[in-house]
């Protein structure tokens, strides 16, 4: 029964490689969300470009902290004599900021997040995973079928699991963005945020618009992740929440 | 029935250990900064190791137009003079009042002709002036043009000694940091007394302070007071509030 289930690539399991990078990457996925949210709570405020502060405008700003809309700057100096110079204004509060351990923490699951998934690429690529499972075939994607999926979700008409990667179009899309360009975008532009980084290679600035921008674009791709993740359980638990989860772990 | 795997997980279980070790041989036979068993430490220390031994050597960071210089906070200490501060100092006040004229910068430690630079004599040194991005690690940015000697010129000038690696830098409002020498002896690593062509404001940490442009604002030291270098890394403690030590990212 098993080599039969093994010979058929419709009954094909998750492999274990797969199983175990999935679960580092889940963990080190929730350790960057909880401490990126801690980061973005000391600064919510979101520009375009590269420099961006509290005296200059911003895109929009979150209210999430007690540092949203402060207002506790003074000693106004302008840097120069003509009307519109750039100013500089003193601090006067004391800021909510747990960024000692906030940023230790994002760059340490960080250090798993990018290993881990190098790893998962690598296999991705050489095993036929990606050619097998997760690219969507030319012939089966299809606009028309692509839509009808996409109803069929809407209406939580999910079809029930089976124990490995047998995805069906939209699942195989969804994957694929978020493997190929949602992750890739975050820790890129988290890589443009660094002085060291993107002094090595100052491409990064140009692709992502200045380091400013890299940030904005970091938290909306963040954001997606945590909507795919949203949605990502719900579909585990409507699709079979017991079944799922046994064949992501010790799959029988 | 066994399929043949490329990649099984005790391979890219034991690979992924041998690289990382790889990566992290050539930092252990130099001196590393203490990680007191602390897992986030740790991670510091694999960071500062991997920028160390992936990125190519001295890089310059991007330096910007004039008309890009933006509005920038003073933000941290902002007048060590202060005296309803915890940071107050009584001397800053009085050399901030002779206009730091009586105010020396003195550089000790691991150099052939330990003595103090005087403002004027850190001016006689061939100048640099950039203008670059501030990157601060609450997430914001601002554009300024500094101008100062590179912090080289003067360890050279007092004769930093073949074994030093690193430099520590004390200030008025009380702090202590240190950078190694690779940054240390980076071309844009100045001493900066002037800004956005002015003489350096007290708010932002007048007379002189530290530029490190390739590492996180806090680096940056302002009111710089003594310079000591050392050969081993100088360990005062778990960091206050535990920020991490390198922060290149």
């Amino acid at each position: 029964m098993i080599s039969h289930q093994t010979l058929n690539p419709k009954n094909s399991r998750h492999k274990r490689w797969v199983k175990s990078t999935h679960w580092i990457i889940t963990l080190s996925f929730l350790a960057l969300a909880y401490s990126g949210f801690f980061i973005l709570m000391v600064h919510p405020r979101l520009y375009w470009g590269e420099a961006g502060n509290s005296l200059t405008p911003a895109l929009f700003e979150l209210p999430i902290s007690r540092n949203y809309h402060h207002g506790g700057w003074e000693n106004k100096s302008p840097f120069f004599d003509d009307a519109g110079s750039p100013v500089s204004m003193s601090r006067n509060f004391a800021m909510f900021n747990k960024n000692s351990w906030a940023r230790s923490l994002h760059f340490l699951a960080a250090w798993f997040l990018v290993l881990t998934g190098a790893l998962y690429l690598l296999a991705g690529i050489l095993t036929g995973h990606f050619r097998n499972h997760l690219w969507p075939r030319v012939s089966e994607f299809r606009l028309r079928l692509f839509w009808r999926d996409l109803i069929n979700h809407l209406r939580m008409r999910i079809p029930s699991a089976t124990y490995g990667p047998q995805y069906g179009l939209l699942q195989k899309c969804t994957y694929s963005v978020v493997i190929f360009v949602l992750l890739p975008v975050t820790i890129l532009t988290g890589f443009t945020m660094s002085p060291a980084i993107t002094a090595a290679y100052p491409f990064l600035l140009k692709i992502f618009f200045g380091a400013q921008s890299a940030r904005t674009i970091h938290f909306f791709a963040s954001a997606l992740l945590l909507l795919f993740l949203l949605v990502h359980v719900v579909m585990v638990i409507k699709s079979g929440f017991k079944k799922q989860i046994r064949a992501m772990t010790i799959g029988k | 029935m066994k399929k043949n795997q490329l990649i099984s997980r005790r391979h890219a279980i034991i690979t992924g250990l041998a690289s990382l070790s790889g990566l992290l041989l050539p930092g252990c036979s130099k001196k590393l900064p203490p990680t007191y068993g602390n897992i986030l430490r740790m991670g510091d220390v694999l960071t500062y190791v991997a920028h160390r031994t992936l990125l190519p050597g001295q890089s310059m960071v991007r330096e910007y137009e004039y008309k890009d210089i933006s509005s920038f906070p003073a933000i941290g200490t902002t007048n060590p003079a202060d005296p309803a501060k915890w940071f107050f100092n009584e001397d800053y006040g009085r050399l901030r009042s002779g206009a730091f004229a009586d105010w020396a910068l003195s550089i000790e430690g691991r150099v052939a002709r330990p003595r103090s630079y005087s403002l004027a004599d850190l001016q006689r040194f061939p100048p640099r002036t950039q203008i670059t991005r501030h990157t601060c690690e609450e997430g914001w940015t601002a554009i300024g043009q500094w101008t100062g000697v590179p912090l080289s010129r003067v360890l050279n000038s007092a004769g930093i000694l073949p074994s030093a690696r690193f430099v520590n830098f004390y200030t008025y409002d009380g702090r202590m940091d240190s950078i190694d020498m690779f940054d240390a002896f980076h071309p844009q690593t100045i001493l900066a007394y002037g800004m956005n062509g002015r003489d350096l404001p007290v708010p932002h940490g007048a007379p002189l302070r530290l530029r490190v442009e390739t590492q996180i604002g806090y680096k940056s030291l302002k009111f710089l007071k003594r310079i000591v270098v050392t050969d081993e890394f100088l360990d005062v403690g778990n960091r206050p509030r535990g920020w991490a030590w390198y922060t290149g990212i």
